[in-house]
């Protein structure tokens, strides 16, 4: 029948097609050209599933969807955060990655070229974790449907054995860190919007978080809870935390790292850069007398890490910079800049 | 997180408070006017250094707030049109209607609602879409009137077709008179919010300290500034005084901004307007004049929006619910008051307008009380 095919279009077609998902041979060409040499299996064989040698000890699993505007930002994209956003979910519980999938859910009309870009960005970040790509899948939505990609990656990751990393093991008195400075990731991307009228040279903190949370394990430090802060920032993960702990918390303003870029853009559109996302950022809960230790650990990686807190009492309070206690609050979903 | 402001010097805060502290003798009652000077009491934990005798309550002055159910029906009528753009501030797209339905309902339905950070960014999007009426639901008060009243100018001056005005603006001076002519009213003196007098002048506000007999201190946003002006608020009533001071000459002058004001006054004009809580205010609003109304968006679309009489203290429509909002905005209730505070009235279910807006006194309480 092959006589009978459609005469195949020009290699290296100029934007992503319905049929690019439609399982004929757009989809092999996309997957076999693009899709294989960047993930493929060395024996360049395509299986329904991908087999993973069997590991003894507890293993953590995680999976989360990726939805950017614009899809290329200052300090990143949609590809390399899908894999460091897996690749850290999995860090928080004191995993490795040991294998990821990618779904990518394409626009009909997505300009090939920003395709590429974003798939030899998810190959590099890929890398720099040590991860493989080991199974995926392609969809194309019609135009309109799509905000040009979506992905999905879920992540497989060691945990070393006697790890309890979470909330339930936060104790009372234990120190409360970060790992960087909070809220480039938020303003970076609301400033590449280019909807709020100001320019930044901030770029996110998009970064993976393995290194950092192994070094903290290496040096034999007693990691309670960590959380990643991204959507709803360090703001909503002191609230998550201590709902899942049954503690308070209480951190000092002066002591949270803010670039004084974001906390002018912040300060100027009504944001509060406490609920700001991050991509490269966590937090970490530690028995007190430890504090040190780690903090000189997380300044290997981020010079601006900071101890901002303690657990105490039994609500989420913020000492501000004149010394007197109020409630921190929860960011409320959507950011939205108030009016004067 | 450290600005290395002089406004925030915990050396300074902590002076002001003490002289407060000293210098007050008896229970006094202050209104700070503006959503902006709550949240930043609050924001700071300023109130916890106030002396017990000195009472604050809350003004109106959250442009968010008082924008009249009927306006946001108004605007959300207008946004739901397929051939409309309606553009607005951010928080104003959060707040409900008479319908409980919101702005941001609206554009999740597909209504084309556009958040913009300065009115001059209509005039982009009214060229980008010349088949489209762009649609400015214009609210705020006289701080942000002038860059509407700007906006008006240039679309009238390029011939813009397609641009269409909602103007919701709110003239604070009548709210304070509004306030001290209530019955009930407790207030004795004002926080008046600096960057109100920044375009309009510190002298609007001589004729209502003359007439009320209530002193009036203008004041900026940030700690010092507050505790300053609370402090020059209560040496005058102790002395009995009733002047204008202005605690923010850095920011504040008598005349205000003079090209602000001409602006102004070219395309509004003073108008009768309901504000949420408050009632219909007399001059409590702007209304664009001629020949800047052929850009008013109700004329433009047809039907108008109702504009009840002066002095109807209640709205059409405002429905029955335990939200005592109303009492808030007046200062004649603390949010704690309510019985749908923090229980069936929260930032993100909120009742009434206060509980919307960053600004709004009900939504500081909850953010920020512990």
């Amino acid at each position: 029948m092959d006589s009978f095919a459609c005469p195949l279009p020009p290699a290296g077609d100029a934007t992503v097609l319905l049929g690019h998902g439609g399982g004929g041979s757009l989809s092999q060409r996309l997957i076999e050209q693009l899709l294989v040499p960047a993930f493929g299996p060395a024996d360049g064989v395509l299986r329904d599933a991908a087999v993973l040698s069997a590991e003894t000890g507890p293993l953590a699993f995680t999976t989360d969807s990726y939805v950017v505007r614009p899809l290329l930002f200052p300090g990143g994209d949609i590809g390399s955060l899908a894999v460091f956003g897996t690749v850290n979910d999995l860090a928080m519980v004191g995993a490795s990655a040991i294998a990821l999938s990618l779904s990518l859910i394409l626009e009909e009309g997505l300009p090939m070229p920003l395709l590429q870009q974003v798939v030899a960005s998810i190959r590099l970040a890929a890398q720099r974790c040590g991860v493989p790509v080991v199974t995926g899948d392609t969809k194309v939505v019609e135009r309109g449907k799509g905000d040009g990609i979506y992905i999905n990656t879920a992540g497989i990751g060691r945990v070393e054995p006697g790890l309890q990393i979470g909330p339930k093991a936060v104790r009372g008195g234990d120190a409360i860190l970060v790992s960087g400075d909070l809220g480039r990731h938020g303003v970076a991307i609301l400033a590449a919007r280019q909807e709020l009228g100001f320019r930044t040279e901030l770029h996110s903190d998009l970064a993976p978080l393995q290194e950092p949370v192994r070094a903290l394990l290496a040096a034999g430090l007693e990691v309670h809870c960590l959380r990643d802060l991204t959507r709803g920032g360090l703001a909503s993960a002191l609230h998550e935390i201590s709902r899942g702990a049954g503690l308070g918390v209480l951190v000092q303003e002066n002591a949270i790292p803010i670039a004084p870029e974001v906390d002018a853009a912040c300060e100027l559109l009504g944001l509060d850069p406490l609920a700001m996302a991050n991509e490269g950022r966590f937090v970490l809960f530690l028995p007190a007398h430890q504090a040190d230790q780690a903090l000189a650990v997380l300044q290997r990686f981020q010079p601006s890490a900071a101890s901002i807190g303690s657990v105490r009492g039994e609500a989420v309070l913020l000492e501000t910079s004149l010394g007197l206690q109020r409630r921190l609050e929860l960011g409320r979903g959507e950011s939205l800049p108030r009016i004067c | 997180m450290s600005r290395p402001s002089p406004y925030r010097r915990p050396e300074r805060v902590h002076q002001l408070a003490a002289a407060l502290k000293r210098e007050i003798t008896r229970p006094w009652t202050l209104m700070e006017v503006c959503g902006g000077q709550t949240h930043a009491i609050l924001r700071h934990g300023l109130d916890q250094v106030l002396p017990e005798q000195l009472e604050l309550i809350h003004g109106p002055g959250c442009p968010v707030c008082i924008t009249a159910e009927a306006a946001i029906d108004r605007a959300q009528e207008l946004a739901g049109r397929p051939e409309v753009i309606l553009c607005s501030y951010g928080d104003m797209l959060r707040v409900p209607g008479s319908s409980a339905r919101t702005l941001l309902d609206v554009r999740a339905a597909g209504g084309d609602v556009r958040i913009v950070t300065s009115p001059s960014d209509l005039l982009a999007i009214a060229q980008a879409h010349p088949a489209r009426t762009v649609v400015f639901f214009a609210v705020g008060f006289e701080t942000t009137a002038p860059a509407t009243a700007l906006l008006a100018h240039q679309a009238l001056g390029l011939g813009l077709r397609n641009l269409a005005l909602l103007v919701c603006h709110g003239r604070v001076p009548p709210a304070m008179e509004a306030i001290l002519a209530a019955p009930e009213c407790r207030v004795q003196g004002f926080l008046a919010a600096g960057h109100v007098c920044t375009v309009m002048g510190v002298d609007e506000y001589q004729p209502i300290a003359q007439r009320h007999g209530v002193p009036i201190v203008v004041t900026g946003f940030e700690p010092v500034d507050l505790l300053d002006g609370l402090l020059q608020g209560v040496r005058q009533l102790e002395r009995g005084e009733s002047r204008v001071i202005n605690a923010y000459p850095r920011a504040s002058q008598a005349a205000g901004n003079g090209a602000a004001r001409a602006l102004m006054e070219r395309v509004f004009t003073p108008v009768d307007q309901h504000w949420r809580g408050l009632g219909v205010l007399s001059g409590g609003g702007f209304q664009l004049r001629p020949p800047y109304d052929a850009l008013d968006a109700e004329r433009r679309f047809g039907a108008t929006m109702p504009r009840p009489a002066a002095g109807n203290r209640t709205a059409p429509g405002e429905p029955a619910s335990p939200c005592i909002s109303g009492r808030v905005l007046q200062g004649l209730a603390r949010p704690s008051d309510c019985p749908a505070f923090g229980g069936c009235c929260t930032p993100e279910r909120p009742l009434g307008a206060p509980m919307v807006s960053a600004e709004g006194a009900c939504a500081a309480y909850h953010r920020y009380r512990a």
